[in-house]
This record gives C-alpha cells, structure tokens and sequence, in this order.
C-alpha cells in the first residue's frame, strides 16, 4: 500500500469514526451516570432523520442540526422517564427505543416527503460541507506532511472538529468540575451522593441530556455531512459499535478516541476490499473486516485484552427508601 | 407501594400495557395523517379475514413461540438473552447444512435431523456469550449483541463464499432438496379443507381435472413442533428439579448458591436451552417456508421474541398468546403496506411501544393501577 492510499484510507477512517465517536463519548456520559444505553443507536437514527428532514425543508444544515438534536433529546428523556423516574429496566427500555426509532423516523420521513421513507438529496447549504483548513492546497505536494495534512487533517465538515473537541472536554468535564465528579459518583455509588444532599434523579437526568445532545449531533452528522439526506435504518448498528468502543475504551474520554478511530479505520478498510487484499496477499472476506469491531470487544469483555470493569452501579435504579 | 392483587397482575397489567401502547399507535397514525380505526379493519382482515391471512399469521406465529419461549428461559435464570436473532440465523445455518448434506427420503426423517442441528448450532452460538457470563462476568446483554452482528457478517459469509452453487447471484444457498421439504398446513389432511380455495359462490374452486384448489400457505408443521415446545418449556420450569434450579438462579443468585446450587452450570444449560429454543425457529422459516438460506433468514423474530416474552409475563401460555398478538400484527402490518399509504414500517413501531409499554413501563402501569385500586377500597369502606 502507497503513502497517498494510506492517508486517503486515513482520511475516511476519521470521517467514518466520528459518529462512533460522539455516539461513544455520549453513551460515556450516561454509563457513567449509572444508566446503561443501549439506544443510542435509535436516538442516532432519530436525530439523523429529524436532521436530514429540516435541513431538506429549511435549507439550512445548522437548523438541521438543532432539529436533531432535539429529536434525540426526546429519545432521551423518554429513556429518562422509564429508566429513571419509573425505575423500569434500562436495556429493556433501550431496546423498546430504538424499535420505535426505527420505524417512526421511516413513518415520519414518508408523511413529509413521499419518498419511500428517505429525506430528498441535500446540497449546498443544506449540508455541512468540508472546510480546507489553510495552506493545505499549498502544502499537498510536500513529501510526507503534505498528504497528511491535506487528506487526513484538513478537508472534514466542522462537526468532525468538533467530536474532536468534545474528547478532551469530555475529559474536562468528567475529572475537572465538581459536576463531573458527582457524575461518576452516582454511576458508582448513589446512595453516597444522595447522603451528601446531591438529587441522584436530577444527576442522571443531566447526564442522559448530554448523551441525547451528543447523539443528536452524531445523527445529524450523519444525514447532513457524512452521507447528503437521511435513508432507513442509515445508522446501520453504528449505536452499537459505539457501546462496543465505549467497553473497549473501558469508559474513558482518551481512550474512547482511539477505539472508536480504530473501528472507523475496519470500516474505511471494509470499503477498500482492493487494498486489503493487496496488503494481506491473499482474499479477506470483507463480512470479516465488518465483524472485528464487535469480534475485538468480546475479547476486552473476556478480559483477554485487560479487564473491563464497568461502573458499578450501572442498570440498577435507585431506590431511596424500601 | 401497596401490591395488587394477583389477577390484576397478571391479567390487568399486560392489557392496560397493551392498551396504552395501541392509544400511542393510533396517535401516531393520527399524528402522519392516517385513520386509526380504518389501519385496524384493514390489519384484522389481512390477519384473519382469510384462510390465506391465517397461513401467514400462524407462519409468524410460530417464529415468535419459538424466540419469546427462548427468551422467557434465559429471564427465569436472570439472564437477558438478547442474541436470539443471530441464533435463530446460525439456526438457519445448521437447517440449511443437514438439509443440503443429503437427499433426504422422507420429510420426517429430515425434520428430525434439521430440528437437532438448529438447536444444536443456536445453542453453539448462545454458548460463548453464556461461558463469559459465568466465569469471566462479561454482561451477557452486551456479549449476545455483539455476537448477533458476528452471527450476520458470519451467515454473509458462508453465503457468499461457500454455500452459494457456482453461478448464482443472490447470496443464497441452493435449494433444499423435496425431500426435505416440510407439508404446508395447507397440504395436511382435514386441515386443508379450510384452506380450500372458493369461488365467489362459495363453492370449492377446481382444477380442469376437477381437483380441489388449495391456497398455498407458509405455516407447516413447525406449529405443532411451537405448541409442543411450549408444553415443553412449562414442564421443565415448573416440573423438574432444573427448572426450580434455573428459577432459584434467578430469582437469587446469592441463596442459589446457598443451596448448593451451581451458577455456571445453571448459567450454561439455561443459555444454551434459550439458544437452542431460538436456533429451532429455523426450521419454520428456512425450511418450511423459504426452502433455501438466505441472507437476514430470522427478520427481525429473534428480536420479537422479546416483546413476546414482556407481553406473555414470562409463561409458556403468555408466549402462546403474545406470539399469535405479533403474529396478527406482523401479518396486518403487511397487509398495511400493501393496501394502504402506511408504510409496513408500522409494525416496527407498534413492536417498540410494546416493548417500552410492557417492559420499561410496567411500574407506572402498576401504580396507576395501585391507584385506582385504593379508590375501590375507600369506597368499600
């Protein structure tokens, strides 16, 4: 494999891994919390939808945006209510979530546009379009840096520097702020936070409206930069690589970038079957390269690859008085 | 919280749940501009209107005995099985390898044969997620997810690089031999009378050769194979010393263990009963109705098994019920997206609010119930 194929494959690597990323660093935030995710892939689809529907009816990629967003925040509140205030249980909910994320957003997108349940195409400032970051045309043909900089570094809409962003302030937030910490103590021990006068309730409601912001802002990368308008089912599991990222990075901000960068680049490298099999020498199944993320996580939850050690009072409710 | 008496748990919950979740369906269809009551005509006669209907319903109800007795097995030993829908694929798999292996002579003898390699591949593929549970503590929610989408890359490709005969497109293995081809119940005696095609006189439809017409039905035999498999299920959970074993398991892990009860070997053989309880529905999809394995062969039912088992209270009699509910809904949701503007993606929807309603909302359902219930008793008074 060629130095320039390498960074094209790089460049698609970060553009592919930065939904896993914002849905990760989301499912972060309510894990950590104490409630378990597993819909972060129906409130993706959600907000994708939502997403890509304003942005087709107003023009507009950042009103899309904040359609998303808001569309994954209802998703979450509704995890909210049944997992937090009707102590039902999380995964169930979870589940329940994403089903009907998945048919509404197909119903509501064929109520508005009669297209068989996709958004029409979006383009021009419906979308969030790549940004060349500066001197990068200038800079292409030096040796090296030039192709690094020009096809991995520059050229990604602005959402892609922004889940960026969000990593070392994730990080912030989580083990700088007073918040933070009360964050991570409910997920480990509410009963000591709810001593300490501090409302478990309002904490984890605070915590899953981040996760459903971060997710909104995944979705609507999605429809409006990553792929031009929303289609079903367009998150294809992605929610699920994210929880799968999200055990490999063991609940941590830094290492939930590099995981979920490792399974964008086994999705570039799924797109390149040709590469691959130059490199390997001999035919590799690409249904292969699409099951590694999920083949690596049952390794790291077998603790072959370390020990995953999840918060401790993650899925249990709490009770404040039997 | 005061408790409710017990007829209302296990009769007035589910219903109320049920109830809630068609009033927020019917406000969906209100809300994209669609007549509630007229989707609702449309889904019962595409359902049970007809003898054909009733082929397709109890097709997919049989699928949903299958993956909802799955999950309420794993439930009752705690354990969240959630991967059902790749081992009802791998299922697929073992079916379609016992089926290609031979030129079967009788469909009983290839029945026999297929159903084992169906529970004994999704048993195989329940086993994994269930050895991590027991000794290593990995969450078997998670490991089962993981291991669905493994199962899919896996089926993909066995279809496409081993089990598709040279020159085929679509990744699909060949089709079964007739020996292994399983009698529809339109083709069983007594049975096919109500599958007889009608003139709109109402006399029986012929052939020039004067032969009776019978519509052709995906429901086969599996159906028998599904109620037995209920019966089944009920006599190991209640009647034998493993089942008090796997529902003393679940119910605590810790006086379980007291009792000298061991939590891997329980673990184990309930996972690998669910998983082979899921693998089976293979035999109703694969080889009754498609006849060959095709890509994505579960559909969704592993998944349905789900909401069967919510809706069902976790009993064997539940499971029947709810499975024939989703199986009314699967075949009405498709009648939908033929006769109407309402995508079949309905379903999907109803399916999730079922679920939400049922498993996550049980406690509000309960003490709305709890509620109205001390309205009663201060009346009494």
């Amino acid at each position: 494999m060629d130095y320039e194929t390498l960074m094209q494959i790089l460049g698609s690597t970060v553009r592919l891994g930065t939904p896993l990323l914002l849905a990760c660093l989301a499912g972060l935030f309510s894990e950590r919390a104490g409630i378990f995710d597993i819909g972060l892939e129906g409130k993706m689809l959600a907000a994708a939808m939502a997403a890509g529907s304003v942005a087709a009816m107003s023009g507009s990629a950042w009103v899309g945006l904040l359609a998303g967003i808001g569309a994954s925040l209802i998703f979450a509140m509704l995890h909210g209510v049944a997992s937090i205030t009707f102590r039902g249980n999380q995964l169930i909910s979870g589940v329940a979530l994403n089903f009907l994320s998945s048919g509404i957003t197909v119903l509501v997108a064929q109520a508005l546009f009669g297209q068989g349940g996709r958004t029409p195409p979006l383009a021009g400032d419906a979308r969030f379009n790549p940004i060349t970051l500066p001197f990068a045309e200038s800079l292409k043909d030096v040796p090296l840096i030039g192709p690094l900089y020009y096809e991995v570094i520059s050229g990604h809409s602005i959402l892609v520097y922004a889940a960026m962003a969000f990593v070392p302030l994730s990080w912030w937030v989580l083990y700088r702020t007073r918040f933070g910490l009360r964050l991570r103590a409910v997920g480990e021990n509410p009963a000591a936070v709810d001593t300490a006068g501090v409302s478990v309730v309002g904490l984890r409601y605070a915590a899953l409206a981040i996760t459903g912001v971060l997710c909104g802002i995944a979705g609507a990368y999605m429809a409006t930069a990553l792929q031009a308008g929303f289609g079903r089912e367009m998150t294809a599991g992605r929610g699920y690589i994210a929880l799968a990222a999200l055990i490999f990075a063991k609940w941590r901000p830094w290492q939930a970038l590099g995981a979920t960068m490792l399974f964008g680049f086994f999705q570039a490298l799924a797109l390149r079957p040709d590469v691959v099999e130059r490199v390997a020498q001999f035919k590799v199944p690409v249904s292969m390269l699409d099951a590694l993320p999920y083949i690596l996580t049952v390794l790291v939850l077998a603790g072959f690859v370390g020990k995953a050690i999840p918060p401790r009072a993650g899925g249990e409710p709490y009770v404040k008085e039997r | 919280m005061r408790k409710l008496p017990q007829w209302a748990d296990v009769v007035l919950v589910p219903l109320i749940s049920l109830l809630l979740a068609a009033l927020v369906a019917a406000l969906v269809l209100l809300a994209i501009g669609q007549s509630p009551t007229a989707a609702l005509g449309i889904m019962v006669e595409g359902a049970f209107g007809s003898a054909n209907g009733w082929g397709y319903t109890l097709y997919y109800t049989t699928s949903f005995i299958f993956t909802g007795l799955s999950v309420i097995v794993a439930f009752h030993a705690g354990l969240f099985n959630i991967g059902g829908e790749g081992q009802a694929q791998l299922g697929g798999l073992g079916v379609a390898l016992v089926c290609l292996a031979l030129p079967w002579p009788h469909w009983t003898l290839a029945l026999l044969a297929a159903t084992l390699a169906a529970a004994v591949f999704g048993a195989a593929w329940a086993a994994i997620p269930a050895y991590l549970q027991a000794k290593r503590g990995s969450h078997i929610v998670i490991t089962t997810i993981m291991f669905n989408y493994i199962a899919s890359a896996l089926i993909v490709y066995m279809l496409v690089d081993v089990l598709r005969p040279a020159g085929q497109m679509d990744p699909a293995s060949a089709r079964f031999p007739v020996g292994a081809k399983l009698p529809a119940l339109s083709d069983m005696p007594f049975l096919r009378e109500f599958f007889a095609r009608l003139n709109p006189d109402g006399t029986p439809r012929l052939t020039k050769a004067g032969v009776a017409m019978y519509s052709n039905v995906p429901a086969n035999v599996t159906l028998f194979i599904a109620l037995a498999a209920c019966v089944v299920v009920w006599l190991l959970l209640w009647r034998t010393r493993l089942g008090y074993q796997i529902r003393a398991f679940g119910k605590s892990e810790a006086a379980s263990k007291y009792a000298g009860i061991n939590p891997v070997k329980i673990t184990m053989i309930a996972m690998l009963i669910s998983g082979g309880l899921a693998g089976m529905m293979a035999i109703n999809n694969v080889m009754g109705s498609a006849e060959r394995l095709l890509q994505n062969s579960a559909e969704g039912a592993g998944f349905i098994g789900i909401a069967v088992a919510l809706m069902g209270r976790n009993h064997p009699l539940g499971v029947l019920l709810a499975a024939l509910l989703f199986g009314f809904l699967y075949q009405g949701g498709a009648a939908l997206g033929l006769n109407t503007t309402i995508p079949i993606e309905m379903r999907i929807v109803v399916q999730g609010l079922v679920i939400l309603f049922t498993g996550a909302l049980d406690q509000m359902v309960r003490m709305l119930l709890v509620w109205l219930f001390s309205f009663g008793r201060k009346a009494a008074v």
